[in-house]
């Protein structure tokens, strides 16, 4: 029973325990498999049109609509590893909680933020989108290839990886619970990555 | 036993001559080119990334026998191996036949390496096991030490932190980095058994000169403006009772007791903790706010009592930027590694630190929960501060393309009374955002540009 769980989690951090990160890499461990794809085409259509959706937010710098897609107990991990590894006991390229992914746009919005002034452009291709039975009811596990050409400062290049969702059903729709980016790159050097992914 | 070889042959070592040194670095400023000339950035191949000691890898990255890392001196790709009686070597990623790296990956475990080309067979020793079809040969390859694998004549570790110079005539490693090793030797004893261990890192890359990212390792000028974003988000919470990270450096930090000190070799230190209350938990409570961390306090704190502050405060980032000539940089709980990449872009490593239960005194769950906070401390710096630093050194590499404004200064400081004072073992203490240590750091380069380091390498015999 989480004690703290009257507190907003964009303003403390009691939600990121030990149970959280267990489930974290349970659900995101062994769920690409046939015999949990969703053929559902509607269901199918549904995610597909959430995940453009998003990139559609992203690309226009919405990042504050882009916040209301996600459940407030939200993560987002970008690991540094090809094998996802184990955010516990590994730096990761990012691992975000609400209040940090907060924290990323606030910092965007300062002005300030110099690896993002003048901002970059974005644009977001989004394929291969596959919609997997989750652990649980009201659980899906999406996965997506991204390519994200960005052009700043002169210069267009790409971003691409694949990237997978915890998607939970809460009052009326679909949110993201959990979004794991994978750069194919990951475990390399990389230029001024400071884009929202 | 081992033969040790002169690189007399096509080798640079000596090349530094041909430029006018006291021209280039003056006292106050430098000039442009020692960022963007690759004539200059050639001789630093040698006479620097060769002729000092040069940070290459950690120990914990190769905890166990045959395991080895990849990695590089100067531009000369490496294999870091620990060979099976433990002894630690840097062989040269290359081929003894034709010149093909011999290892691809990473990281990994083997007891020898074969070329993907004609098949040589090396151990990880260096020494050269076999060929195909030996018989084609009019001598046995493996009897000739010409064939075993080159590697750099001196490695040796400083507390698990691996370093390589090719100067056979260069002072020992602890004689080398002198009076920085107490820092050092502080950072490493804050945590338990006075070891970390490395657990993968922040990469970065910008295309800029590497030296930029070290004249900004120890810069507490620039925190205040170029980090202005950070500091805003991570006091974005105004009813917080304390100030955030690096809230300190806003209002004259000149005044405060925290400085930088030149350590010598072209080492420094810019040290804070003096700026901060000295209590257990005092570290933590300025920590900014990072995913987590709530929780855990407030499990350990119920468990623990007050002995959680101190274990609270491992977490926490540690106030002082250790900088090791010319690649290392310990801050905060990281291990940052610069590697040069050519004159004009440069990689930039963070690899974090976890921490072990060395002595059982934690407990496993305690370990647990002090590492995961340590892994989200660590990522919120490189995330929200660093990619504003390599972005500035990509600026400041696009404009000095400017070729008729010739200068750089580092005159911070310089000419003001009695703003340093020099201490008996010849360290050179100064306000924290004095460029003090950038005029001195820059001054052993100089001495080591114009100096005829005695490059070798070695094989096995």
């Amino acid at each position: 029973m989480n004690l703290h769980a009257n507190h907003d989690p964009s303003r403390f951090s009691y939600y990121m325990t030990d149970e959280f990160y267990t489930a974290l890499i349970s659900d995101f461990t062994g769920w690409q498999a046939d015999d949990r794809v969703v053929g559902d085409t509607a269901e199918r259509e549904l995610f597909r049109s959430i995940l453009e959706k998003e990139a559609r937010l992203l690309d226009r710098l919405f990042f504050e609509e882009w916040l209301g897609l996600f459940v407030p107990e939200c993560a987002y991990w970008v690991p540094s590893t090809s094998n996802q590894g184990d955010p516990r006991s590994e730096i990761a390229v990012m691992f975000d909680d609400r209040r940090r992914l907060e924290d990323r746009v606030f910092r965007l919005r300062t002005g300030n933020a110099w690896s993002q002034a003048p901002a970059s452009r974005t644009t977001r291709m989004i394929s291969n989108v596959e919609v997997f039975k989750g652990k649980a009811a009201d659980l899906r596990m999406v996965r997506c290839n991204f390519l994200i050409s960005e052009f700043r400062d002169n210069e267009t290049r790409i971003l691409t990886g694949w990237t997978g969702y915890r998607m939970s059903f809460g009052a009326a729709d679909w949110k993201i619970s959990a979004k794991q980016i994978n750069l194919i790159n990951c475990d390399q050097c990389i230029r001024n990555p400071s884009i929202i992914l | 036993m081992v033969t040790v070889e002169p690189t007399s042959i096509g080798n640079r070592a000596n090349n530094g001559s041909q430029f006018d040194w006291d021209r280039l670095v003056q006292e106050h400023r430098v000039h442009r080119t020692i960022y963007t000339d690759p004539a200059i950035f050639d001789a630093e191949m040698t006479h620097i990334f060769g002729g000092t000691w040069v940070y290459l890898a950690h120990e914990s990255q190769i905890p166990n026998v045959n395991d080895y890392v990849t990695g590089k001196l100067g531009l000369r790709p490496l294999i870091i191996t620990r060979s099976s009686d433990g002894t630690l070597r840097a062989l040269y990623n290359r081929c003894s036949h034709r010149g093909t790296t011999l290892c691809r990956w990473d990281k990994g475990n083997a007891r020898s390496f074969q070329c993907p080309y004609h098949g040589w067979n090396f151990a990880n020793t260096g020494k050269l096991r076999g060929v195909p079809w030996p018989d084609g040969y009019a001598e046995q390859l493996v009897k000739n030490s010409e064939f075993n694998l080159a590697q750099v004549p001196r490695v040796e570790s400083y507390r698990g932190f691996i370093f390589g110079t090719l100067n056979i005539d260069a002072p020992s490693i602890e004689d080398h980095l002198g009076p920085i090793r107490k820092p050092i030797d502080e950072w490493l004893d804050r945590n338990p058994g006075g070891k970390v261990v490395v657990c993968e890192a922040n990469r970065f890359k910008y295309k800029g000169n590497w030296k930029l990212a070290y004249d900004n390792s120890g810069d507490g000028y620039h925190v205040i403006y170029s980090h202005q974003s950070l500091i805003e988000t991570e006091n974005r919470f105004a009813d917080e009772d304390t100030a955030k990270g690096m809230s300190y450096y806003q209002h004259e930090p000149d005044k405060l007791p925290m400085y930088i000190q030149y350590m010598g070799n072209g080492h420094h230190f810019k040290d804070k903790r003096p700026a901060l209350e000295r209590r257990p938990g005092g570290l933590w409570a300025i920590e900014s706010l990072h995913p987590g961390m709530e929780h855990v306090a407030d499990k350990l704190r119920g468990r623990l009592g007050e002995r959680a502050e101190p274990i609270l405060d491992l977490a926490g980032s540690e106030p002082v930027n250790i900088n090791v000539f010319p690649n290392l940089s310990l801050l905060g709980n990281h291990i940052q590694v610069f590697q040069p990449i050519s004159v004009g872009e440069t990689d930039s490593v963070w690899y974090g630190t976890k921490i072990e239960d060395v002595d059982g005194s934690l407990g496993s769950d305690v370990l647990n929960d002090v590492n995961t906070l340590r892994m989200r401390t660590q990522e919120g710096f490189p995330n929200f501060g660093e990619v504003d630093d390599l972005t500035n050194f990509e600026q400041i590499q696009r404009g000095l393309e400017c070729i008729e404004d010739e200068w750089i200064y580092m005159n911070r400081g310089l000419g003001i009374p009695d703003r340093f004072e020099t201490l008996p073992n010849g360290t050179i203490k100064g306000p924290s955002t004095d460029e003090l240590f950038m005029r001195e750091y820059i001054r052993e380069w100089k001495r080591l540009m114009a100096d005829s380091p005695n490059n070798t390498i070695r094989r096995e015999i």
